[in-house]
């Protein structure tokens, strides 16, 4: 009887959400940990990476190829930053579940936790990044407006769930095709160009604009733009964005639940 | 009536199949594609367990034995509801534990403190729960020294020292143990065995796995004898023993 009980009580609801939320947290601390333990630059080295590259394309477009865009080291900082959420998440997706081999093998737990904890941890990346952002809207004459109070909520959310789809996608499929990594590292390259980046949207001659609504992380790279770059956001795009979310968090949901079962088998 | 059952397997069975044609990746696939799709066709099933029926009294510790490859190691998957059978059904009452094999879900990279914490979330209990054990976890294994320090600077006897201490303080209904023990030193096999019993005496309920008669005879009220994924008897340790000695003779 008294197993019972507590049984049925560790399968309480509240204790159940406290005991997500825990998991979430804890595994979210061991991807800090195990990332920042090592390299006392930790924080230095998640901008460094968007930083060097804007200051490569800036070099290369505005300097050699001259292309007109005004403010363009601010306008690739907008894209870069949340592009880098966009690849690391594709890229770490490939060891969310392989990496944990002996944990699926072993204990029973909500194997999606470990997706949501490595998305939310590029998340908080992402956030950390903001002040390098605002630094550069300082020096170019801009200022954060009042939309940001609900855009970047809003934004973060649509791309945690996105990625979270994305991630749950790649990682399960991961783990039936070994070699997906090597597609997936092509695919990313190949949608980075495909996104305006280091060109803008409206460079894009009009027989081609559908690609913008094709691409599944397009719309939500413009988004963010239009708020660190443009200052006001698109409905439109915004749309966009929210559904291409929703069909990845689907996909990747799908996909997931079919073969959660045999994760322990395979890996 | 499901009151003094913790552990009830009917009918049990899971195959795998063999020699999945997306193992080796997509690039074999594409290349491979005509022997792909007759090989996925001509794939045979592997039986690792065939028609396994048994029932766990709450508070009974039962031993698994049998050779390797007999089938022990996926009823203990089935009971830990990290594997689903095939066929028939597995019920369990009460909250599972499994004592992690050497390094599994330990992070090499965290201190044996940030481990605990993350074992035993991972292990089904809150932060606040883990933390109001966490002492004594620290006090069982004897590890005061090296609680701060990485775990890769461990050795695996202490990994497992770890492993064992984290498991058996969080109060599980019912306590999975895949032959781990042979790592530690004799002393600190001794202390498991006594905490094992303390178990017994508690009422949790234990799932043993070992090729060590020795231990298993002195721990379990019951032996379950395995062979080629066959239940082929179970009942009073010596008995089972004895059995099990003369088919390893015989083979």
């Amino acid at each position: 009887m008294a197993i019972l009980s507590t049984f049925a009580a560790t399968q309480t609801r509240s204790r159940a959400l406290v005991y997500y939320r825990d998991l979430v947290l804890v595994l979210l601390a061991k991807e800090f940990k195990v990332r920042y333990k090592n390299t006392f630059m930790g924080y230095a080295w998640s901008v460094l990476h968007p930083l060097v590259l804007a200051l490569i394309f800036s070099l290369f477009f505005s300097v050699f190829v001259r292309l007109q865009v005004p403010d363009y080291t601010l306008y690739l900082m907008a894209g870069l930053f949340p592009w880098q959420w966009v690849s690391n998440t594709c890229f770490g997706a490939n060891g969310y579940f392989l990496s944990n081999a002996s944990l699926i093998k072993k204990v029973r737990f909500q194997r999606w936790m470990l997706v949501l904890s490595g998305v939310l941890n590029e998340a908080i990346h992402f956030v950390c990044s903001l002040p390098v952002v605002i630094g550069f809207m300082l020096y170019y004459g801009k200022t954060p407006e009042w939309n940001w109070l609900w855009a970047v909520p809003l934004l973060l959310g649509i791309q945690v769930v996105m990625m979270t789809g994305v991630g749950l996608f790649i990682g399960t499929c991961n783990l039936f095709f070994r070699d997906l990594e090597r597609l997936v590292s092509l695919l990313v390259q190949l949608l980075f160009y495909l996104t305006p980046i280091v060109y803008t949207a409206d460079m894009i001659p009009p027989g081609y604009t559908w690609l913008l609504y094709a691409n599944p992380f397009a719309a939500l790279i413009v988004c963010w733009q239009d708020l660190f770059y443009a200052g006001a956001l698109s409905p439109a795009f915004v749309a966009t964005a929210a559904a291409w979310s929703a069909v990845w968090a689907l996909m990747g949901g799908c996909v997931y639940a079919c073969k959660v079962w045999r994760f322990a088998e395979i890996v | 009536m499901y009151n003094d059952v913790a552990i009830r397997l009917r009918g049990v069975s899971k195959c795998y199949h063999l020699g999945s044609p997306v193992g080796e990746g997509i690039k074999h696939l594409i290349l491979h594609l005509p022997s792909q799709i007759k090989s996925l066709r001509q794939r045979r099933p592997f039986h690792a367990l065939t028609d396994v029926s048994f029932d766990v009294r709450r508070g009974e510790c039962v031993s698994l034995i049998g050779r390797n490859g007999a089938g022990k190691s996926t009823t203990l998957s089935l009971i830990a509801g990290v594997l689903r059978p095939s066929e028939g059904k597995v019920e369990t009452y009460g909250r599972i534990c499994p004592l992690l094999e050497l390094g599994a879900g330990f992070n090499h990279q965290l201190t044996g403190r940030e481990n605990i914490l993350l074992n035993g979330v991972l292990l089904g209990l809150t932060r606040r729960e883990v933390r109001q054990r966490t002492a004594q976890i620290i006090e069982f294994s004897e590890l005061h020294d090296f609680i701060d320090a990485p775990l890769r600077t461990y050795s695996s006897g202490m990994v497992v020292r770890l492993g064992f201490s984290v498991a058996v303080h969080l109060d599980p209904d019912i306590l999975l143990i895949d032959e781990v023990l042979a790592v530690g030193d004799a002393r600190f096999r001794t202390k498991c065995f006594e905490r094992m019993e303390h178990f017994r005496r508690r009422g949790t309920t234990m799932i043993f796995v070992s090729h060590d008669t020795g231990s298993v005879s002195r721990i379990s009220d019951r032996v379950a004898l395995f062979d080629s994924g066959r239940l082929v008897d179970i009942g009073e340790p010596g008995r089972i023993i004895d059995a099990y000695q003369q088919r390893s003779l015989a083979a």
